[in-house]
């Protein structure tokens, strides 16, 4: 593992721990009260997922270009993350939705895309363990529909009015609630990182492990 | 006969003109003044919220060490298994 793991695990670790406090001081939402407060770490979870939706196409389409395993093994790590962030945010915007919505569950366009999106990392993960040779090159096609659907789950929201927010609720937060919840972005984000890093480096101990047993056979 | 009729008719007007109105069903009832089983506990919801998501991160970070450590031990294995059958 690289130098900067274990320094950055534990600053995470730390602001982790930390997080708590500054959701308790912020201010309470004047229509939902304190179930609001899930919203500092369902937003940064929905936005690592995307962004690990992202790593997984982008690091895909370079695999099929170029066939460098580093990509490869880089989407593999990606793909199994979203999935990871997608039930976080699955579980948790139905928890905040019963209270705030009055209902678990809407098929609304945002709601679905995302569901499509998590659904597409499964399969990524799925093929990649159950398809066999070539597997990989499939998966990897996969990775790209599922890249393809980000910026339509972001900004769906604006061209279909629903019961979800817009994107513009963001920019207009408070100071102390706008604090947290960049705080709380931090923290996912260094997550993400560390996450991406640990789960790359088990697929490197993979290929060296394959290395080994191919250098045994000869 | 008609008379009698006429007479409980004009006594029972003013009666019926007394009964309170309905009560109004789509009245505001601000969400603090419902009945306690008409309430969700919100409490209950976001520490279901923020426990699901640690429990998740933990058990994710527990899984790839685990899935870690029995590779880093196969490839360890493998290594000696390939040391000692360079030295024979």
């Amino acid at each position: 593992m690289p130098k900067w793991f274990m320094p950055f695990a534990a600053l995470t670790a730390v602001m982790f721990t930390a997080s708590p406090l500054l959701i308790a001081n912020a201010d309470y939402e004047s229509t939902m009260g304190l179930v609001q407060k899930v919203f500092y770490y369902y937003l940064p979870a929905a936005w690592v997922f995307l962004i690990s939706a992202i790593v997984c196409g982008v690091a895909s389409a370079r695999f099929l270009v170029s066939g460098s395993p580093r990509q490869d093994r880089l989407a593999y790590a990606a793909a199994e993350l979203t999935v990871l962030f997608g039930a976080i945010v699955l579980v948790t915007g139905p928890l905040w939705a019963r209270k705030a919505w009055g209902v678990w569950w809407q098929w609304d366009v945002r709601l679905t895309s995302s569901l499509m999106g998590w659904m597409v990392a499964w399969a990524y993960l799925l093929v990649r363990k159950y398809g066999g040779p070539g597997s990989d090159k499939l998966a990897a096609g996969l990775a790209l529909f599922g890249a393809a659907n980000v910026p339509f789950i972001y900004i769906s929201v604006n061209y279909w009015r629903t019961i979800h927010p817009a994107t513009s609720v963001v920019p207009t937060l408070p100071v102390d609630m706008g604090t947290a919840l960049w705080f709380c972005v931090a923290c996912f984000i260094l997550l993400f990182v560390l996450l991406l890093r640990l789960r790359v480096h088990l697929e490197e101990q993979r290929t060296k492990l394959d290395a080994l047993f191919l250098s045994l056979d000869e | 006969m008609r008379l009698a009729l006429l007479l409980v008719l004009l006594l029972a007007s003013p009666a019926m003109a007394q009964q309170p109105p309905p009560t109004q069903q789509d009245e505001f009832v601000p969400v603090s003044q419902l009945p306690a089983q008409d309430q969700l506990p919100a409490a209950r919801l976001l520490i279901a919220a923020y426990a699901f998501v640690w429990l998740a991160v933990f058990a994710y970070v527990g899984s790839v060490g685990r899935r870690l450590t029995q590779v880093q031990h196969e490839v360890e294995r493998l290594e000696a298994d390939i040391k000692r059958g360079s030295r024979t």
